[in-house]
């Protein structure tokens, strides 16, 4: 038994160093407090320089006409790359979301055996696949046996982006709904699919949404799939079998151009483009997500991969 | 814990799908059920056919140059002497990739320690939203950023004063530097992967039990050392984990890259100095895409590239899901998953 | 429930009292409730004293402000001084950790750090204040472990991982970890609650020991465990402290009808 006096002795071999950690403490906090600074400053100085910058471009005509010759002293337009973005977005999801939502379907409500771990597994490699490699595979598989850049082609790469992130939000989104609301569906004696449809995938329909606008943010932003299948263009779409622009193929072009005009050009696509992309996720937060921070931290570290 | 508005509209739905005996066919739900498993089943074949691909399409450069596609550095795309090797562009993805992490780590862990122990309450929603913003904006917006407005700034504040000191003694700061090489690229790498460690890394900074950091702050322990002793050690794995995704994920990133790193191909592209143009396998199969479109050797070392980019990343991603499951195995919270 | 009436602290000895610890018109509250409402109480040297009230009723909250833990709690107002053998631990002339060094706490469920050897677990509080000389290291371990009733079961290994011991096991090395810090009193929030009969005994005997050289502060929902272990006792219900004295007192003959209904069983 440790008396008071012997208590009183150990005490005396603590250093009085209770300033030196106070002082540390105060010092790991601003250091930490600087990184977060660091961080937010690239953020701030993008959105700042792509607002001014781009902010000149914008004029109706920007946003509506085909772009000028190169260099010429009418830069035009890039309204076929809007177009090529909207066009390209719609025909992904249209192949990426109902594929993704039943593969989510599964994974919640068929997926606990190996074979959906399996699956899991490889949704998530897929996932973090590097998208340039997506693209290269889309060109081997449909640009080179049709031969020619189309529109398919870039919405086959985007939807392949998609599908993954669909994927995961739509389980995880599914996995909120408790299993209480599907076992008094089947204690009534209905069917699984009418259990799916009607109760669960309406609970959980705010997630699910959720997942695919994020999604869909993603692929606006997403340029390296396309490289490799759309060519780019200056027309607006003729034939979803030919080459299609898009804000993001052409920002990259812009930029590499020695014109003042494209320069201009090229701020104005980011612009139009971050506008696009920032409004989405900012709106799906406040919509949707208001009080559910975790889950869409779940879905953020998904789908802003 | 059932949110009454649902499980009104619940029992609502229930009643009438049992009045209407509406209780589905069990045909349709076999369709529904292959449908389903049909989906899940796409995912495998997709990547099956990735793999098919990238094999077969660079079939051509792996039986012309066999194992010195991945260590030798020519590249000559001129016809009759084509010889294409890629270890300078793996080299460059490595040293890419690695100055970003090195940048990268440290800021999203001061990050995530500031968001989960010591922001005030009120700052702490609108700093997290502001850093996942930086993970919506397109690399390509980065890549334009960076190359009309940022570059200057690294050239003049960072480049050009550790050359004139250092340019002429050392390797890695040598030759005139202009903006547009391994450094930059690597510094808007490193801006761009921050979002991804530092949320990870706060989720499982948080998911460290409060009486832990009880005990302590029982001790005596100031904020920061209840930070050391408590959450660091507990958290270990799961950080390792999140860095590695980090890692994953910047091996992967291509535009920025492409517009900020410089286009040197073939020896000139072993990564010597920070200061010199530099490229990665994103980048070059970015870069000179357009040449080799027709066809043949070229493209066939392009997607040659594509394969081994793909095996880094896979192989990396595969080893920080390990480390992920470990982690959740190993403590009661949920950290990763 | 009637309101209760707070009766004054009365103590039938007439000794010269020695107060370790006193607590002067605590009040204290958390995301804007009010658990503890001007409480006072004082606590005797070399004795254990139970706090014993229904869920809810504030003991915790009044534990935690003794050793400035509560300031911790979100949204946590405090208002009231702990007077440590006559010197204000509430002051503002020392920093918290100071003082918070000074009464050692064990918590509910054992807590000891997973990454930790046993060695290191018992340690770090020392380590933490500064104390590096192996010696002493070696001398406050085997010591805290003795006072812990745990130095026979580990001995052989030191180095083990703290986490490999039972529940029990795990318990008593908290409580070696808040022993290792020299403190005067230890506070103990419902320590055996989580553990079971045979454990629980084990610290309940241990505590018997302590008391000879320390102040011991006990919460706890066990009203058969208070009387096994306690010399004083206080009742708390709402956030007042509704009768203090004598544990035989209290349970045998009290005062109070609130007391008398909760100790009888009647509610709780």
């Amino acid at each position: 038994m440790i008396t008071p006096e012997q208590r009183a002795e150990f005490r005396k071999h603590f250093r009085y160093n209770v300033g030196r950690r106070l002082v540390l403490d105060k010092i790991v906090k601003g250091i930490v407090f600087l990184c977060v600074i660091v961080a937010i400053v690239p953020l701030i100085a993008i959105l700042v320089n792509v607002f001014s910058n781009g902010g000149a471009a914008l004029s109706w005509d920007f946003i509506t006409q085909v772009p000028g010759a190169v260099g010429s002293d009418e830069p035009g337009g890039i309204g076929p790359a809007i177009q090529g973005t909207l066009v390209l977005i719609g025909l992904s999801s249209l192949i990426g979301v109902p594929i993704g939502v039943m593969g989510g379907i599964f994974l919640s409500e068929y997926g606990t055996n190996r074979f959906g771990r399996t699956v899991r597994f490889f949704n998530d490699v897929l996932a973090e696949f590097p998208t340039i490699v997506i693209g290269v595979f889309a060109f081997v598989l449909i640009v080179l046996t049709v031969g020619n850049f189309s529109v398919w082609a870039g919405s086959f790469a985007l939807s392949i982006v998609m599908l993954p992130i669909i994927m995961r939000t739509t389980e995880e989104s599914l996995k909120l709904v408790p299993i209480t609301y599907r076992e008094a569906g089947y204690a009534l004696g209905i069917r699984r699919y009418r259990v799916v449809f009607t109760i669960v995938l309406s609970s959980a329909r705010n997630g699910l949404v959720t997942g695919i606008l994020l999604a869909v943010a993603r692929i606006a932003g997403e340029t390296a799939p396309l490289v490799f299948t759309i060519l780019g263009s200056s027309q607006f779409i003729s034939d979803l079998n030919g080459p299609v622009d898009a804000l993001p193929l052409r920002i990259w072009r812009l930029s590499s151009l020695p014109y003042d005009s494209a320069v201009t050009q090229g701020w104005g696509a980011a612009f139009i483009l971050i506008i696009m992309v920032l409004s989405i996720n900012i709106g799906v937060r406040y919509l949707f997500l208001r009080n559910k921070e975790k889950t869409f931290l779940k879905f953020k570290k998904m789908g802003a991969v | 814990m059932v949110d009454p508005l649902i499980f009104s509209l619940m029992t609502t739905r229930y009643t009438v799908l049992a009045i209407k005996m509406k209780k589905g066919s069990p045909y349709i739900d076999r369709i529904f059920k292959y449908v389903a498993i049909g989906a899940a089943t796409y995912v495998l074949a997709i990547i099956a056919m990735i793999v098919f691909n990238l094999v077969s399409g660079s079939a051509q450069v792996w039986q012309q140059e066999g194992i010195s596609f991945l260590t030798g550095s020519d590249w000559n795309s001129v016809e009759g002497r084509e010889s294409y090797g890629a270890a300078p562009y793996i080299m460059g993805t490595i040293v890419n990739a690695g100055i970003a992490m090195l940048i990268a780590v440290p800021l999203s862990f001061g990050i995530a320690m500031f968001l989960s122990e010591l922001s005030p309450k009120l700052l702490r929603t609108p700093l997290a939203m502001i850093i996942e913003l930086l993970a919506a904006v397109p690399s390509v917006v980065y890549g334009l950023w960076g190359l009309l407005v940022f570059r200057t700034y690294i050239k003049d504040w960072i480049e050009v004063p550790l050359h004139d000191v250092f340019g002429d003694q050392s390797i890695i700061f040598a030759g005139t530097p202009f903006g547009l090489d391994i450094l930059t690229a690597s510094i808007v790498l490193a801006i761009m992967i921050i979002p991804t460690i530092a949320s990870i890394s706060r989720e499982i900074m948080l998911a460290v039990p409060n009486s832990q950091r009880e005990a302590a702050y029982m001790l005596g322990a100031t904020k920061w050392e209840a930070f050391r002793l408590a959450v660091l050690p507990y958290s270990k794995s799961g950080l390792i984990g999140a860095t590695i995704l980090g890692l994953g994920r910047a091996v992967g990133e291509t535009m920025a890259v492409t517009m900020l790193i410089g286009n040197a191909t073939g020896a000139a592209a072993i990564p010597s100095s920070l200061f010199q143009p530099g490229q990665t396998m994103a980048s070059i199969m970015a870069n000179e895409f357009a040449e080799a479109s027709q066809g043949g050797l070229h493209l066939a070392a392009l997607v040659g590239i594509g394969l081994i980019l793909f095996i880094m990343a896979f192989g990396i991603n595969v080893v920080a899901h390990l480390l992920v499951a470990r982690v959740v195995k190993s403590h009661e919270g949920a950290v990763l998953a | 429930m009637e309101t209760s009436t707070k009766t004054p602290i009365k103590l039938n000895s007439t000794e010269d009292v020695k107060y370790k610890l006193v607590a002067e018109n605590i009040s204290a509250s958390y995301d804007g409730i009010v658990t503890v409402k001007n409480i006072s109480m004082k606590f005797r040297d070399r004795a254990v004293t139970a706090l014993i009230g229904p869920s809810g009723c504030g003991k915790t909250t009044f534990l935690r402000c003794l050793n400035r833990m509560h300031e911790l709690t979100k949204n946590a107002t405090l208002t009231g001084k702990v007077l440590l053998d006559g010197e204000d631990l509430y002051s503002n002339k020392v920093d918290p950790i100071i003082n918070r060094r000074k009464i050692g706490m064990v918590f509910q469920k054992p807590n000891p750090f997973p990454t930790m050897s046993i060695y290191d677990n018992v340690a770090c509080g020392l380590k933490l204040n500064g104390v590096k000389d192996k010696k002493i290291l070696d001398e406050v371990v085997e010591g805290c472990l003795k006072m812990a009733s745990l130095w026979n079961e580990v001995k052989g290994d030191l180095k083990k991982p703290g986490m490999s011991l039972s529940g029990g096991q795990q318990q008593r090395l908290c409580i070696a970890r808040a022993l290792a810090i020299q403190p005067e009193v230890l506070l103990m929030d419902e320590p055996a609650s989580a553990l079971d009969p045979i454990a629980t005994q084990k610290i309940e005997e241990m505590i018997q020991e302590l008391k000879k050289e320390y102040t011991i502060i006990i919460v706890t929902h066990n009203m058969q465990q208070a009387t096994r272990v306690s010399d004083y006792t206080g009742f708390m219900y709402l956030g007042d402290l509704v009768e203090f004295g004598e544990t035989k007192q209290i349970f045998e003959n009290p005062r109070n009808e609130t007391t008398a209904k909760y100790v009888q069983g009647q509610f709780g």
